[in-house]
């Protein structure tokens, strides 16, 4: 004990290398293990640092045939035809990011509710099987969900959902047009409750998170649960985020549920009724039978595109997150 | 002491795991002769998966040492891997483009081995007999030009039968796929201005835009169609079979509606023997016959004339003589039309003719 203290005086206003020296001697084991554990650790680093720049560089330079040949018209080209070989890239990132915003429109306030009943009202008898339950849903593989949406959700939406729809929202152009029960909507329903169990797992934590004093806090000045609520959710506003992001992440990426419910045809059309087609499914059907040159350059160039689609959402979103989160703190401290 | 024991334990750990990692990744499938049993790996159309998987089987018990295994990726698969030599065979269901046997390393055969034929198939509600089409309304829907089920030209081709007023949805194929390449090749043969509008025929399709669902594989589409109402598209025969879907009798070149059957598909086959080529690659859609099913096509095993391993090259050719002979009855219990007698002598003698090392593999 003794010892020790004497060292950790000694170590003020001495140099790295002495300072290295005495931490050696004071270890009893020596440096092995610390050196073993650092080559380990530099080792993971560098193999995930090599995987990705060897993916981009050979996406890159696989793509490069359709960039040489496209050009910046690949990303505005509105038309994707392989039996002519002209290929433009918009309707997919329009699908992609049309159908993810859509289940994360859906799917953020149903998972808010879900969380903040779970930690804020239930029971534990009750919350512990419901979380149960949602945890569940994520375990489902997405051709199941597929599935389930060709033979439930398509029929609904064209039989129930849509009729209303069109009846009192029809004057839209979100609206309008043939009701098949494959298109947009049922894309971005199915994403929706594919990434709800994923957002209400993460907000379940980050609630639990905040501490009870918080709510003892607003209780005790009267507050009613809803106005306590709302602390909590204050609180935690940065960790909903980060959970928002990870489900925006999870239906950008998300491929085989997609493409059997969305109907898969390059076009831009204002109607949520209408086929419409993402980067992920274009890249999942086509990807085995693309024996042209420039068709498989094509895909490999709108399959980096997704990688970029994908870097710039989440980037918006951390973003977003940012100014909102700095925001409440800001407004919560000037209160 | 303990914590750096625990580094030691989770290296060790980590250095088992890559070890592990690298014996499976060195362990490469031997793909020889291991015991005396030949592996033989193909890959290729989906159309033919059905009936080649049952070749496999029986043809296990009668040479019990040829593991065959067939992989059903698609025909781009099929060619891809017959060019790049990724497999022991090809699978395809058009024959393949004097471009695409061009990049083959050395003389690609091209082995019938059953007839297909794509059907017009739908889902409407209220109609009992099938609905027969001319390749006029065929084109006019899947260019957008028929919205309605009632319209006049559906009529015109079903004298008998009540339309409702139903929007009409196409479904086709999303993947490249040769039912699509059979189907286009079809359009563009009856239809100048199929070929103008969509263009050439080939593995993919572009409708005009606003018109159709696209779904992924034969079973997609089946599913899709099956599933929405009003819908009509095209699929290989056998999923329209055996999901019950009704199948349209489709107007041939003789002005007769002819309705797909083991039958008419190989009349198809039979009416084109003169304008088949020496090499087999030939399309027999809108066939001459007044009994000839027009949307209607041979599939092909894709093999090199020069085979580089004798074994394996012995067991390939004498399961594909087996098949085109032995093989007809199975064929014709899952629905696909046998080839004409002689197509099948051309087998023959194209079978003979595959060598390894300059030798004859088939006596």
């Amino acid at each position: 004990m003794s010892q020790v203290q004497t060292t950790t005086q000694a170590t003020e206003g001495i140099t790295a290398t002495q300072r290295w020296n005495i931490r050696r001697a004071l270890s009893q084991t020596g440096t092995t293990g610390d050196a073993v554990f650092r080559i380990v650790l530099f080792a993971s680093v560098f193999i995930i640092l090599a995987i990705v720049v060897g993916m981009v560089g050979m996406m890159l330079s696989n793509a490069m045939p359709a960039i040489k040949h496209f050009g910046f018209g690949f990303l505005t080209g509105k038309n994707w035809d392989p039996v002519r070989n002209e290929f433009g890239a918009l309707p997919f990132i329009y699908g992609t990011i049309v159908s993810s915003v859509l289940a994360v429109l859906i799917a953020v306030p149903i998972s808010l509710g879900i969380a903040i009943f779970l930690v804020e009202q239930a029971p534990r008898k009750i919350a512990q099987p419901i979380a149960f339950l949602v945890e569940l849903l994520a375990a489902i593989p997405s051709v199941v969900y597929g599935l389930w949406g060709i033979f439930v959700l398509a029929p609904f939406i064209r039989e129930h959902l849509g009729p209303i729809l069109q009846k009192y929202l029809g004057w839209l152009p979100l609206f309008q047009g043939k009701l098949t029960g494959i298109g947009m909507l049922t894309g971005g329903i199915i994403l929706a409750i594919m990434i709800t169990p994923i957002i209400t797992a993460i907000v379940r934590d980050v609630l639990t998170a905040v501490p009870v004093t918080q709510r003892e806090a607003a209780l005790a000045l009267g507050a009613t649960k809803w106005e306590t609520t709302k602390v909590v959710l204050d609180n935690a506003a940065s960790g909903i985020a980060g959970a928002i992001v990870l489900g925006l992440g999870r239906a950008i990426g998300e491929t085989m549920a997609v493409t059997m419910v969305i109907g898969n045809m390059p076009q831009i059309s204002a109607s949520l009724f209408e086929p419409a087609y993402t980067i992920a499914s274009v890249l999942a059907s086509n990807f085995a039978e693309a024996t042209d040159e420039l068709y498989l350059s094509s895909l490999i160039l709108i399959g980096l595109i997704l990688f970029v689609v994908t870097f710039i959402v989440n980037g918006l979103a951390k973003l977003l997150v940012m100014t909102v989160t700095r925001g409440k703190s800001g407004t919560a401290k000037a209160a | 002491m303990s914590v750096s024991n625990k580094v030691f334990q989770f290296t060790a750990l980590l250095l088992s795991f890559l070890l592990l990692v690298l014996s499976f990744a060195c362990s490469k499938p031997t793909g020889g002769n291991s015991g005396g049993a030949v592996k033989l790996q193909g890959v290729g159309a989906t159309f033919p998966a059905p009936i080649y998987k049952k070749w496999v089987d029986e043809y296990g018990k009668v040479n019990p040492n040829a593991q065959i295994d067939y992989q059903s990726q698609g025909s781009g698969a099929g060619v891809k891997a017959a060019q790049n030599q990724t497999a022991d065979f090809g699978a395809s269901d058009a024959p393949m483009s004097d471009e695409d046997l061009k990049q083959a390393k050395g003389e690609l055969l091209h082995i019938p081995t059953v007839l297909g034929a794509v059907v017009i198939t739908y889902n409407l509600a209220g109609v009992s007999k099938p609905l027969q089409f001319s390749p006029e309304t065929i084109n006019d829907i899947f260019l957008g030009k028929i919205q309605k089920w009632d319209d006049a030209k559906i009529k015109a081709d079903n004298p008998d039968a009540t339309l409702p007023a139903n929007d009409i949805s196409v479904v086709f194929r999303s993947d490249g796929s040769g039912t699509t390449e059979v189907f286009t090749d079809y359009m563009t043969k009856v239809s100048p201005e199929w070929k103008e509008k969509v263009g050439p025929k080939g593995k993919n399709i572009k409708l005009p835009e606003g018109i159709g669902i696209g779904a992924k594989g034969n079973e997609g589409v089946t599913g899709q169609i099956k599933n929405t109402p009003n819908t009509i598209g095209y699929v290989e025969f056998i999923y329209a079979k055996q999901n019950g879907l009704p199948i349209a009798p489709i107007k041939n070149s003789t002005g007769k509606f002819i309705e797909p059957t083991l039958e008419t598909v190989s009349a198809a086959a039979a009416e084109m023997l003169a304008d088949t080529p020496e090499d087999l690659r030939v399309s027999i859609t809108n066939s001459k016959g007044e009994k000839a099913y027009p949307i209607s096509s041979y599939t092909y095993i894709l093999i090199y004339k020069d085979q580089k391993d004798a074994a394996k090259g012995k067991v390939l050719v004498d399961f594909l003589w087996w098949a085109t002979h032995d093989g007809v009855k199975f064929a014709q219990e899952k629905d696909y039309a046998p080839l004409p007698s002689e197509i099948v002598k051309k087998v023959e003698t194209k079978l003979n003719a595959i060598t390894s090392g300059g030798k004859p593999l088939r006596q």
